[in-house]
């Protein structure tokens, strides 16, 4: 048996079920893993103690019907945990602990699975680095002094590290797929309405989806089962018959039509990820699936609709960060002196940034040039899909436009970091599935991924293709632990 | 106010109309919340009746309340409005104490419920005001800042309960025009069930806009909006005190400033709480956490076969069924406890007496003891039985006048006490006859001047006839006799 911490969902799932290993063994090595690494700066709150008893509650009557059983399970800090603080990567919320469980975690639970802990993020999940955080940047366990990627970028090195088997993060914009992609491993952002966003700290409401990250699309399938449900506490919830992920999970796309959208060779585009591109291609031909160009006119919009549509929402999100009724305050001689100190104080500048943004485009006179302009753009983003997927079974795309870049590098530059969302964006607008699975290596060994687009609703497809794809182009992360302590 | 009933405001020469608007605020009864599951019982130990979601902690989401809709659709037949089958809840934000998401919950640009109207009763004929829209929102808690000397608290018991805001057109003229139309709207409300109308718990508020132009002219002054003003005694008193403020702006040749104005109910004035300029800038938007409300034609016909008759319909079924006049059918259906009352005691006695006694009688105790009908100290069941007892005869008028004080005092069955107290009319001709007699022999003198054409006297030989009687004596009867001894 190789090392526990290395080993994926399915093969702890197998070992607890087949008696070789316990719970009990099995979260002591990620906890004992995680005292060796916080290098990394992967935790913002633990649950060590809490989940060592657990583990040893679930040993003692364990239930192997579960498909979680007794799996230790760190998640990011943007869902909301019973007892377990919550900062959602802010100050104002440092202090903040729910008296809920958010719908997803709930369902991991409800799967015999047990907390390890909160997993660091940008800040409100605002940022593609994890570099706002109130908590501080993650190190990508790929290279020293690299981002993992945001917002989910706990989640992600936390996974690349071996210090979790599997993790749950959002993707609002490619918060899951980009750091996915920079820490050579999956995650996978549902369609809009498959799991609910009840208990979650809300960034950005029509785009925020949560999504499973692993290091294998099989444990991706599995994970996804758990956490899409129906929920009526979701108005936009979406009550429709979900698949068994993981059982019909096939690696036969044999006459599958992936799409090649044109737009997507963005100029100034890196080699690696022309060729990254082109090798996929010939994996999936390779593999069976006819391969169809395709056109998406209005890819070049989605970034500028994104900023507007995503920090419109969020201004408004965040108003109730206010000071009066939980988190942090700072008192001041009136209310509009408190509200003045206490969000000044409490959120960090890209959720400034953010705020003021969408506060301007919601302002009258400027509603129609901006919001409702981006609504009416997103409309014809939605329906460039639609046409596409009237041709083509699913879309193939590089992840992002670069490899994980070094920590500090971009953080000066609001746009070149948003730049990194430009392939992930369009997804989100659309409401639509996208995975992220690891495909290759630039120059520098980093890893970079491909994204499989798919129908709403096809999660199942796409998932398909992945491990498809995944077998062909056998993966393999570099990391050397260096940054373990003794 | 000149003769045709118009309400004016006279300057030297020149004759002011008012123009009123009102947008009513109505909570919605219903059990809970709009967009949570927490109660909206009045009343209740501040911040025990919040949600989660009222007290918008992270990752709490709204979900509409089904009955909240049905309550607005119905409310929106009931005013003969446009039920929209497509509305969108929007955000409206901006920052308060008492306000926890920061945003409140409306509906902007789509409401539910479109144009409707409601006629009002005025003393020379019916007059039609427009409803412009009903729309749904979330109530903001309440900041108390006189309890503690350094802190505002705050009361998130209202947070979230559901508003129909109801906005009329431009229609009203008068202080008078807004009572009545306050009142019609609050009895319409109250006759579908959808808002208890009760402005002492802040169920009905509104914001009343005001403007005023020279009689006869087409185009509308500027307005000015007084918020939240909470009975109709104060909405009156406000648009008096502002449309005189503004006419004595326009009578000094200065212009009136669009504003928003708060009343002031001790100094008896309007003031200014925020110009134009300083208006909020709400950031309407759809709130992104609901999808648009879809309403089916089938919901709107079953909440339709719901709908009890209205106040209009069953005015006019008094009149052509009860031979009602007019007014007596206004004052019966004002109240859906009233004309309930009413075609309740009517069930087994005389529709006109009842009408009579209702209107007169039990009115006049319920206001003197400040109560409402449904608090009345008489039951239904004894006012019937007590006209039945005048009707065939058993007592006067009178004595049923004495029986009714009585019965106020834990609600007595008149029959016992006419039967306990020997109230019982006589009404047996020769005992009548015999006691006539009697007045006629003690009074000879008085009888001599009445035969000598002193007409006047025969009241003079009821009220002997009666007294003799013990007040027992049937008033027809006596006069029947006496007029029969005397011209005989």
């Amino acid at each position: 048996m190789s090392d526990i911490t290395s080993q994926s969902l399915f093969e702890l799932t197998s070992n607890i079920k087949e008696k070789k290993l316990s719970s009990e063994e099995i979260t002591k090595a990620f906890i004992n893993r995680a005292e060796k690494s916080k290098k990394l700066n992967v935790y913002v709150t633990d649950n060590f103690e809490k989940a060592i008893d657990q583990s040893k509650k679930f040993d003692s009557n364990p239930n192997l019907d579960f498909k979680l059983p007794g799996i230790p399970i760190a998640v990011k800090d943007l869902f909301c945990t019973n007892g377990v603080r919550t900062t959602a990567g802010s100050k104002i919320l440092n202090n903040f602990v729910p008296t809920y469980e958010s719908t997803v975690t709930q369902n991991l639970w409800s799967q015999g699975a047990i907390l390890l802990g909160k997993l660091n993020c940008d800040e409100f999940a605002m940022g593609s680095s994890n570099e706002t955080s109130f908590f501080g940047n993650v190190q990508n366990p790929v290279g020293e002094n690299l981002v993992p990627g945001g917002s989910s970028g706990g989640s992600s090195a936390a996974v690349a590290a071996n210090l979790t088997p599997v993790t749950i993060g959002t993707d609002t914009g490619g918060s899951i797929r980009q750091p996915a992609s920079f820490t050579g491993t999956v995650g996978l952002k549902p369609t809009y309405g498959s799991c609910s966003r009840y208990g979650i700290v809300a960034f950005a409401s029509s785009l925020d989806q949560a999504g499973p990250m692993t290091k294998n699309v099989r444990d991706c399938s599995i994970l996804l089962e758990v956490i899409s449900s129906f929920d009526q506490k979701d108005s936009t919830s979406i009550d429709y018959k979900r698949n068994y992920y993981s059982k019909e999970l096939s690696k036969d796309i044999k006459g599958k039509k992936i799409g090649i959208p044109k737009e997507y060779r963005v100029d100034n585009m890196p080699e690696e990820i022309e060729q990254l591109w082109k090798n996929g291609i010939s994996y999936a031909k390779d593999c069976g699936a006819e391969i169809i160009d395709i056109s998406l006119p209005h890819t070049n919009y989605a970034l500028p609709t994104y900023y507007i549509v995503a920090p419109a929402e969020a201004s408004s999100n965040l108003a109730r960060y206010d000071g009066v009724k939980y988190g942090f305050r700072s008192p001041g001689q009136n209310l509009i002196e408190m509200y003045e100190k206490t969000r000044s104080e409490g959120f960090g500048d890209e959720v400034k940034r953010r705020i003021m943004i969408g506060t301007y485009v919601l302002s009258s006179g400027y509603y129609d040039a901006y919001y409702l302009k981006a609504q009416k753009v997103r409309q014809l983003i939605k329906k460039d899909f639609d046409d596409a997927f009237s041709k083509v079974d699913a879309i193939l795309t590089p992840s992002t436009p670069s490899s994980a870049f070094k920590i500090g590098e971009k953080t000066n530059d609001p746009v070149s970091m948003y730049l990194n969302d430009i392939f992930t964006v369009p997804i989100n607008l659309a409401g639509l599935p996208g995975i992220s699975i690891p495909a290759g290596k630039d120059k520098n060994n980093y890893p970079l991924g491909l994204q499989v687009i798919g129908k709403p609703f096809d999660e199942q497809n796409i998932l398909n293709i992945s491990y498809a794809l995944e077998d062909k182009i056998n993966f393999k992360n570099d990391i050397s632990d260096w940054w373990l302590s003794e | 106010m000149s003769k045709n009933s118009e309400y004016l405001i006279e300057r030297e020469n020149k004759q002011y109309e008012v123009i009123i608007g009102l947008e009513v605020h109505a909570q919605v009864t219903s059990q809970s919340k709009l967009f949570s599951q927490s109660s909206t019982k009045f009343g209740a130990e501040p911040n025990t009746q919040v949600s989660l979601v009222d007290a918008a902690f992270p990752g709490m989401l709204p979900v509409i309340n089904e009955f909240c809709i049905e309550q607005a659709i119905k409310t929106g037949i009931g005013l003969k409005a446009k039920i929209n089958k497509k509305s969108v809840f929007d955000r409206k934000n901006y920052f308060y104490a008492d306000l926890p998401q920061g945003y409140q919950i409306s509906q902007y640009k789509y409401p539910i419920v479109g144009e409707g109207k409601v006629i009002l009763d005025m003393p020379n004929g019916q007059k039609e005001i427009g409803i412009e829209r009903l729309h749904l929102e979330q109530d903001a808690g309440k900041s108390i800042h006189d309890i503690d000397p350094n802190n505002t608290l705050v009361d998130l018991n209202r947070s979230g309960v559901a508003l129909m805001e109801i906005v009329s057109k431009p229609d009203l003229r008068s202080p008078d025009e807004v009572n009545v139309y306050i009142k019609k709207l609050r009895s319409i409300m109250r006759y579908l069930g959808t808002c208890d109308g009760n402005m002492q718990e802040g169920s009905l508020r509104a914001d009343v806009n005001v403007s005023v132009r020279l009689k006869g002219e087409s185009e509308f002054g500027t307005r000015c909006e007084i918020k939240n003003v909470n009975s109709i005694k104060f909405m009156q008193m406000a648009i008096i005190s502002e449309a005189n403020r503004q006419i004595d702006l326009l009578e000094e040749g200065k212009e009136i400033d669009q504003e928003t104005r708060l009343f002031d109910t001790k100094r008896n004035e309007t003031r200014s709480m925020r110009s134009k300029e300083d208006a909020h800038d709400y950031r309407y938007f759809p709130d992104p956490d609901l999808l648009p409300l879809e309403i089916s034609q089938e919901l709107i016909e079953k909440i339709k076969s719901d709908i009890p008759e209205l106040p209009d319909e069953k005015k006019k079924r008094f009149i052509d069924k009860f031979n009602l006049s007019p007014y007596e059918a206004t004052i019966l259906v004002s109240d859906i406890e009233t004309s309930n009352f009413f075609e309740e005691v009517i069930k087994n006695s005389d529709v006109k007496l009842a009408t009579n006694w209702i209107t007169g009688e039990l009115f006049a105790v319920l206001n003197e003891k400040n109560l409402e009908i449904s608090q009345s100290p008489v039951s239904a069941k004894n006012l019937s039985k007590l006209i039945n007892l005048i009707k065939d005869g058993t007592i006067s008028g009178k004595i049923a006048k004495t029986v009714f004080e009585q019965m106020i005092d834990g609600d007595q069955d008149p029959l016992i006490i006419v039967k306990e107290k020997g109230l019982k009319q006589e009404s047996d001709p020769k005992a009548i006859e015999e006691l006539i007699n009697k007045v006629i022999e003690n009074n000879s003198d008085k009888v001599a001047e009445y035969k000598s054409g002193k007409d006047k006297l025969f009241g003079f030989f009821v009220g002997q006839a009666m007294k003799e009687s013990k007040g027992k004596g049937n008033p027809q009867l006596i006069n029947k006799i006496l007029k029969e001894k005397l011209n005989g």
